[in-house]
């Protein structure tokens, strides 16, 4: 069943979704990833709410116009609008007034959002029955999907994808750093009102599938995903697109399998699948690689202290440290140094007198200043400065 | 309107809804100063899945159950968000998007699988709250405040709100000297000895207790704006954290009175039949206040700055 609704043979509707929620998933993680790395992810939320009144405002209209209500486009229209609002509102309240960015945030969608329920409630109350499916957008519905409603998706995603592309150069030099950009000549109040207009666009067209408390999940966390993988932006922004655009197939996939499985929910989780393993795994930034890196380092550590140790002619009552030592075949089972393990020894002795001269010493102090007990000196030192630096230590350790 | 339609229709939500925005207003002012405003957002988000689990595992709807499974799910999301953002090294607001959005992708998740649409438990409801339907029927007017069989039919609700309320009143007072240093120079706390992080936890966990008492009674819209809207506008009036509290406690209370009245009565004054969502109304009205605070408080520009031309 789920391998039938990979491939796209589900039927007709089923695919249309699919098709859909993917297009959706790619624009919603490339434009997401440029206010993550702006560090203004949670600007969506405020607009996401914030579409809530202009699709209850647009209802009322087309209906006070003889219309059905319901034409899709009209709602878009109308959410675009109130979110519209919403952003200045939030861009007004930070710039204009003491108060915080999420401060700003917080007040804008918790407002916007219950105006747009007074307004749900007007409208039952004015018409009953014709309303139906209104609530829907609250939390996304693809079950009534029309070929007409997934062109707008397919086209509100492709456009907001291109212009993405075309304006990927200013918002990266404005997501990193606004000063050098205004410095170069950039507008950066306007570069930042169309980052944020770009959300807008497609929190406007995710509203359909996702819904619009869950649209946020879909501008934050792939790109935060993509962020574990690569440091540069150009990867992050497509990787990211990678990851919704998974996400946003997959998840679809999956919902259409069975009728108990919402499809904006199913879709945030495979996002947050996606996010967990990148958090695991990835192998720069991922947990699972700096647990190794730990290891790694404490393994050193233990035994460099455990040669210097050997060569001090120093117990060692360290488990850690012999339990390595031994795995090395550094000392024997009973904590005697074995061949390799003096030699080693003698030369961490000599590393260690070695780098005690250099660091007494201030003419060394560029040198010096990779002291970090573990790294060997003639890795920093040429052979020539060694043998200069050889000739202040003892006669016995010159070996 | 007389006590006999008044007080078992208006009083008992009147009072749920003030003392809730209260509850909520006064640890939003510290979470505000502390630019930590949206963990009341990210709290009512991850109530839901808290909440639906509650009912799965216990299969009633009584409140205690609901509570504690609201009250640690929030507990789980503030330990989520803080591994998040220390494990992955990500910045504290998209790492409240991640885990906020996804717990409350998987509490709509939760309800749709499990069969909970033959009971009264649904994302609508748990968005709006119900706070039209606390109605205290026993009651027949005024006299009944004193009259203490019908006092106890009063609707569960208020008591749990108003309790609540006391806690945290009590909390903010007890706490207000070590609260008021670790906000404004958490160094200069620290360095005299205050523990800074429980303080900061203490906190957190004094607003999820007000959020998932209110969420329960009122719905999570209220919860998110009473944390914020009241507490942005007291910003606006002062510079001195008690008036400002003050001023909160006042905004909060102004929002549910002015807010219930609109929602209730407003429509029949314009003509219509139906009154509109009370939650929504409230949350409305804070926002009108907070636009005036913001137009024309005589604080609202940060302290020193020059006014923008």
């Amino acid at each position: 069943m789920l391998l039938e609704a990979l491939t796209l043979q589900l039927g007709y509707n089923a695919t249309l979704v699919t098709v859909g929620a993917m297009l959706l998933g790619i624009a919603a993680g490339a434009t997401g990833t440029f206010l993550f790395l702006g560090k203004r992810a949670l600007v969506s939320d405020a607009i996401s709410h914030a579409t809530l009144p202009g699709v209850a405002l647009a209802f009322m209209l087309m209906v006070a116009f003889g219309g059905d209500g319901r034409s899709l486009l009209g709602l878009l229209l109308g959410s675009a609008v109130t979110s519209a609002i919403g952003l200045l509102c939030v861009s007004a309240l930070t710039h204009r007034t003491r108060l915080s960015e999420d401060a700003a945030i917080g007040a804008v969608l918790s407002v916007f959002f219950g105006f747009g329920i007074v307004l749900l409630t007007v409208i039952q109350s004015m018409n009953a029955g014709r309303q139906a499916g209104l609530e829907s957008f609250l939390l996304g519905s693809t079950a009534g999907m029309l070929w007409n409603d997934a062109v707008v998706i397919a086209l509100g995603g492709t456009l907001v994808l291109l212009a993405v592309l075309i304006l990927r150069r200013p918002m990266t030099t404005v997501a990193f750093d606004p000063e050098f950009a205004a410095g170069a000549g950039m507008n950066v109040r306007r570069i930042e009102l169309a980052m944020m207009g770009l959300a807008m666009a497609i929190t406007v067209v995710g509203l359909k599938i996702v819904g619009l408390i869950l649209i946020v999940a879909l501008l934050i966390i792939p790109a935060v995903a993509a962020r574990f993988w690569s440091h540069r932006v150009g990867h992050v922004v497509l990787l990211a697109g990678a990851f919704g655009g998974a996400a946003g197939y997959v998840g679809a996939a999956i919902s259409a399998t069975a009728p108990a499985l919402p499809t904006g929910p199913i879709i945030v989780l495979v996002a947050f699948a996606i996010f967990l393993m990148s958090l695991l795994i990835a192998p720069a930034r991922g947990v699972l690689a700096a647990m190794l890196r730990h290891r790694h380092f404490q393994a050193q550590v233990h035994v460099r202290q455990g040669l210097l140790a050997l060569a001090t002619d120093q117990p060692i009552y360290e488990r850690l440290t012999l339990r390595l030592m031994k795995r090395r075949g550094l000392v024997r089972a009973d904590g005697v140094a074995t061949e390799t393990g003096q030699a080693q020894a003698a030369r961490a002795l000599l590393d260690e007198r070695r780098w005690q001269v250099l660091r007494s010493d201030p003419a060394h102090a560029e040198a010096a200043a990779h002291y970090d007990g573990l790294t060997p000196l003639d890795t920093v030192l040429t052979p020539d400065q060694l043998k200069a630096l050889d000739q202040g230590l003892g006669p016995r350790a010159t070996t | 309107m007389t006590g006999a339609e008044f007080v078992p229709l208006s009083l008992p939500p009147l009072v749920i809804g003030i003392c809730a925005a209260i509850a909520c207003a006064i640890p939003g002012n510290f979470l505000l100063l502390r630019k930590q405003a949206l963990i009341g957002d990210a709290i009512s988000h991850v109530v839901l899945p808290g909440i639906v689990l509650a009912f799965l595992v216990t299969g009633t709807l009584s409140a205690w159950p609901m509570m504690m499974g609201a009250g640690i799910a929030a507990l789980v999301a503030v330990g989520l968000i803080e591994a998040v953002r220390r494990l992955g090294r990500i910045e504290p607001g998209a790492a409240m998007g991640v885990v906020f959005t996804a717990m409350f992708a998987g509490g709509v998740l939760l309800l749709e699988q499990s069969d909970t649409s033959s009971v009264h438990l649904d994302v609508e409801h748990a968005l709006y709250g119900n706070l039209e339907s606390l109605i205290w029927l026993d009651a027949t007017g005024w006299s009944s405040l004193f009259d203490l069989e019908a006092l106890a039919g009063m609707p569960p609700e208020l008591w749990r709100m108003a309790i609540t309320t006391l806690f945290v009143l009590v909390m903010c007072v007890l706490f207000w000297r070590p609260l008021k240093l670790s906000t404004f120079d958490e160094g200069f706390a620290q360095t005299i000895g205050l523990p800074v992080n429980h303080i900061g936890l203490g906190l957190v966990v004094t607003a999820a207790i007000a959020a998932v008492a209110a969420f329960d009674a009122v719905g999570s819209i209220i919860v998110i704006a009473m944390f914020i809207c009241p507490p942005a506008a007291a910003r606006m009036m002062t510079n001195s954290l008690e008036a400002q509290v003050l001023w909160s406690v006042v905004f909060a209370t102004v929002s549910a009175v002015l807010g219930y009245v609109l929602a209730g009565y407003g429509p029949l004054w314009l003509g219509f039949e139906n009154a509109v969502s009370a939650a929504g109304m409230i949350a409305t009205v804070s926002g009108s206040i907070l636009s005036l605070a913001a137009a024309f408080g005589p604080c609202r520009i940060r302290g020193g700055a020059p006014v923008e031309a």
